[in-house]
């Protein structure tokens, strides 16, 4: 046999499974391709635009963090990524494909929306604000639990069922943005007690937005000590890894994945209450605005690790607010800017085959590259 | 691998070296497009617009045209970055007041935003920035929202939908005459059943009915300022009842491409436009379209802005200045129509002619001789005031003054003969 394989030609590049990757290694491959992707964008911008690449990347770095107001927009809308993200986390991590993050957010979103216009002056703000916590948290966790109990139940597939959701809670949102529409023709809620603020994040060191970050952060680090050291989080880690492996240890993988879920959802529930509180004071179909899909990519690429998942988070926002400015100040359009986003997700995400797989060029020896 | 990396990296170093290569050439000259920062020396206004969609929307094109027009009438250039900044796409959500701040920070002295649903959040935003004059154009709350530098303006657009409506008028004249049409059934597709749609269709089918006083017409809601499916939909859904001209208050070609697809088919009807000329998408169906020109708006503020004079809380004006027209007349628009167009202009510019005349229309077959305005802001479902306004009777002299105690319609009145087919 092995004469005869010898003999036969290899392929120019082999592809193979790597069996494990050292950390900084693996770092070095995702800075690469980083930097690749740069490069790449700015031969795209100089074939589109003729402009020079360094400028427009220095008026990416300017939309995100050209004065302190933007700074502050950047990091809010970070946290809210990030938020998402850490939602998302356990349930992926058990390789529960929770799509449904979007209407998760929503639902989490009208709640509170709704106890701002309907409460707010008959409850001080800082109650309002617990109840307003607490119910959204709530409403997340019904949206999250109804998909978990028909998947631990019924064994129905989650990533249709979890995206359905979603629809009903725009559905939902739609009608409550009619039926509170204000004032009345304008298609929007509008900037719910615009002059009152109540029911509003208060200021915290004159920053309008700190409590977002206080409440994410805590967030962030209570999820990674719960997947890390609980021993649910290690529950969550064997039903992710085989469910036969889980049962086979005495598990209960129907009330880990309900409970998961719950989690998943209430926290999502809750990012939707610090988008409505915290940052945006209305509510709209938009409200969500597709983070809690790009949420899954801050997730997964995190690999559930949710301190990492703060460096995603503000990767990507800097990528969009870097985009919005550069097609503003160069007058491109918003596709082009979103193609250099493209681009650069394109190289971060394709880094990871880097990692897990190695390529062998003919004649090299297996063992290089390790 | 290894020789794989290496590979690897000389080619990020020799594509690196290039965009580096690159940079030094051409940042020789320095720093063009940067200007950004440092505002120049001698006028120190910089304007911002924000829009809802970008020039692919005849709405937004019209802003977006007649605020260059504007700057240039006033030696601004439209082009210089550090003068006028243009944001596109800005949906009507707290995004809005993200860019109105963002350009407030940019060093913006008077930002315009083009559309109603952007008004709460460009209040918000004037709250936190005193010392930058906020316009939301066709809001409504300037002048009772108590904030010196909100304000809000707004053209006599039902001057000119009341002059495209005689054009229709002169249309469904000639139909009957000829025996074509024998029921004067026209169709309006409207984007949302509030005022200032009211206030447009109830004036276009004024001057439909000033020709032809029996007319009668259907309105049907898409519910979305710009959605062409939808308004296609409608006009669709209008013609299949009868009607024989479709008229419309969105933004998009869609309802103008339908009737022509329709008269294509066979059909006997035509439409009436907004915004931009629809002959080139409707080039047998297209009658004409009510226009705004928002240019004169934008130069009468921001030259009371440059003086420094104040700026009053509403601004409407129309005919008088110019700030409404309609579009070229199409090819299959009656003859004698372009004497009706002008007499009607002339009648409307000396004060002869008004559009909402009270002798001219019935509601629930009375006519009025008093009709009261409230112009507080309120919360419908939750019945809280927002803003405290006052309440005058806006009949006077035998017609109702639309777009005078405030620059944004408050013509709510569902008159006889309009019939809206999906209100909710």
């Amino acid at each position: 046999m092995n004469t005869v394989m010898q003999h036969t030609k290899d392929p120019l590049l082999r592809i193979a499974k790597r069996d494990g990757i050292a950390r900084p290694w693996a770092y070095t491959i995702r800075i690469i391709a980083v930097l690749l992707s740069l490069v790449v964008s700015g031969v795209f911008i100089f074939a589109v635009t003729k402009l020079n690449p360094l400028q427009v990347y220095e008026a990416m770095f300017d939309g995100a963090f050209g004065t302190s107001r933007r700074s502050w927009v950047t990091i809010r809308d970070a946290m809210m990524l990030l938020c998402i993200g850490v939602g998302l986390a356990p349930a992926f991590k058990m390789k529960f494909w929770n799509i449904g993050a979007e209407g998760q957010i929503l639902v989490g979103g009208i709640v509170t929306a709704g106890f701002m216009r309907f409460f707010g002056g008959s409850i001080s703000t800082p109650a309002l604000l617990v109840i307003m916590a607490v119910m959204s948290l709530l409403a997340g966790c019904v949206w999250g639990v109804i998909p978990a109990t028909f998947k631990a139940f019924w064994n129905t597939n989650e990533t249709l069922f979890t995206l359905m959701m979603n629809y009903v809670a725009i559905q939902i949102t739609s009608y409550c943005v009619a039926l509170w529409e204000n004032p009345v023709g304008s298609n929007t809620v509008g900037v719910i007690n615009q002059q009152t603020k109540y029911g509003w994040f208060p200021s915290i060191f004159g920053q309008a937005n700190t409590l977002n970050v206080i409440l994410v952060m805590l967030l962030t680090v209570g999820m990674f000590l719960y997947l890390k050291y609980s021993k649910q989080g290690y529950e969550i880690t064997v039903v992710g890894d085989s469910v036969n492996t889980a049962r086979y240890a005495g598990i209960n993988v129907k009330k880990v994945t309900i409970r998961t879920m719950a989690i998943s959802g209430a926290i999502c529930g809750l990012a939707g209450f610090i988008a409505v509180a915290g940052a945006s004071h209305t509510i709209s179909t938009s409200t969500a605005g597709g983070r809690g899909f790009t949420a899954i990519i801050v997730a997964w690429l995190a690999q559930f690790n949710t301190f990492v998942m703060i460096l995603i988070s503000f990767l990507l926002v800097f990528l969009q607010k870097g985009a919005i400015q550069i097609a503003s100040q160069f007058n491109l359009n918003d596709y082009a800017s979103n193609i250099i986003t493209g681009i650069i997700l394109f190289f971060i995400l394709g880094s990871e085959f880097f990692i897990n797989y190695r390529v062998i060029l003919r004649g090299g020896k297996e063992a290089d590259g390790k | 691998m290894k020789k794989f990396l290496a590979l690897l990296l000389s080619l990020v170093m020799v594509l690196g070296l290039a965009a580096c290569g690159s940079d030094s050439s051409t940042a020789t000259p320095p720093a063009e497009g940067e200007g950004q920062e440092a505002p120049a020396e001698g006028t120190d206004i910089k304007i911002g617009l924000i829009c809802v969609h970008d020039i692919n929307s005849g709405y937004d094109a019209a802003h977006i045209e007649g605020l260059k027009a504007a700057c240039k009438e006033l030696g601004i250039d439209p082009e210089d970055q550090s003068k006028v900044v243009m944001k596109y796409n800005i949906p009507e959500d707290e995004t809005c007041k993200d860019t109105a701040v963002d350009l407030a920070e940019q060093g913006c002295t008077i930002i315009f935003s083009d559309s109603y649903g952007h008004q709460s959040y460009m209040l918000d935003a004037a709250s936190e920035y005193p010392e930058v004059t906020f316009v939301a154009a066709t809001g409504d709350q300037a002048g009772v929202a108590g904030l010196d530098n909100f304000k809000n303006i707004f053209t006599n657009v039902y001057e000119s939908r009341y002059v495209s409506g005689i054009v229709a008028g002169m249309k469904l004249k000639e139909l009957m005459d000829a025996g074509t049409v024998t029921d004067p059934y026209i169709g309006y597709v409207g984007a949302f059943p509030y005022a200032e749609v009211v206030s447009g269709y109830t004036a276009f089918f004024l001057g439909v009915q000033s020709i032809v006083p029996e007319a009668h017409m259907d309105v049907q809601y898409t519910n979305s300022w710009y959605d062409p499916v939808a308004e296609g939909e409608a006009a669709n859904a209008l013609m299949a009842r009868g009607c024989v001209i479709i008229g419309q208050h969105a933004d998009s070609t869609g309802a103008p491409s339908a009737v022509q697809a329709a008269q294509d088919g066979g059909a006997v009807v035509y439409s009436v436009g907004y915004n931009i000329d629809m002959l080139s998408v409707a080039k047998t169906a297209a009658l004409t379209s009510a226009q705004n020109n928002w240019s004169v708006l934008y130069k009468a503020t921001l030259e009371k802005f440059i003086a420094g004079e104040e700026i009053p809380h509403d601004y409407a004006t129309g005919a008088k200045d110019n700030a409404v027209m309609i579009s070229a007349l199409g090819e299959s628009c009656a003859e004698g129509t372009q004497e009706a167009v002008d007499s009607a202009w002339a009648a409307i510019k000396d004060g002869s002619l008004k559009v909402f005349d009270a002798s001219k229309f019935t509601v629930d077959g009375k006519a009025l001789d008093s009709y009261d305005v409230n112009l507080s802001i309120i919360d419908f479902s939750t019945g809280n005031v927002i803003f405290e306004g006052p309440t005058e009777n806006v009949i006077k002299d035998g017609a109702f003054e639309e777009s005078v105690i405030r620059s944004a319609p408050y013509f709510d009145l569902r008159i006889d003969g309009i019939t809206e087919l999906n209100n909710n």
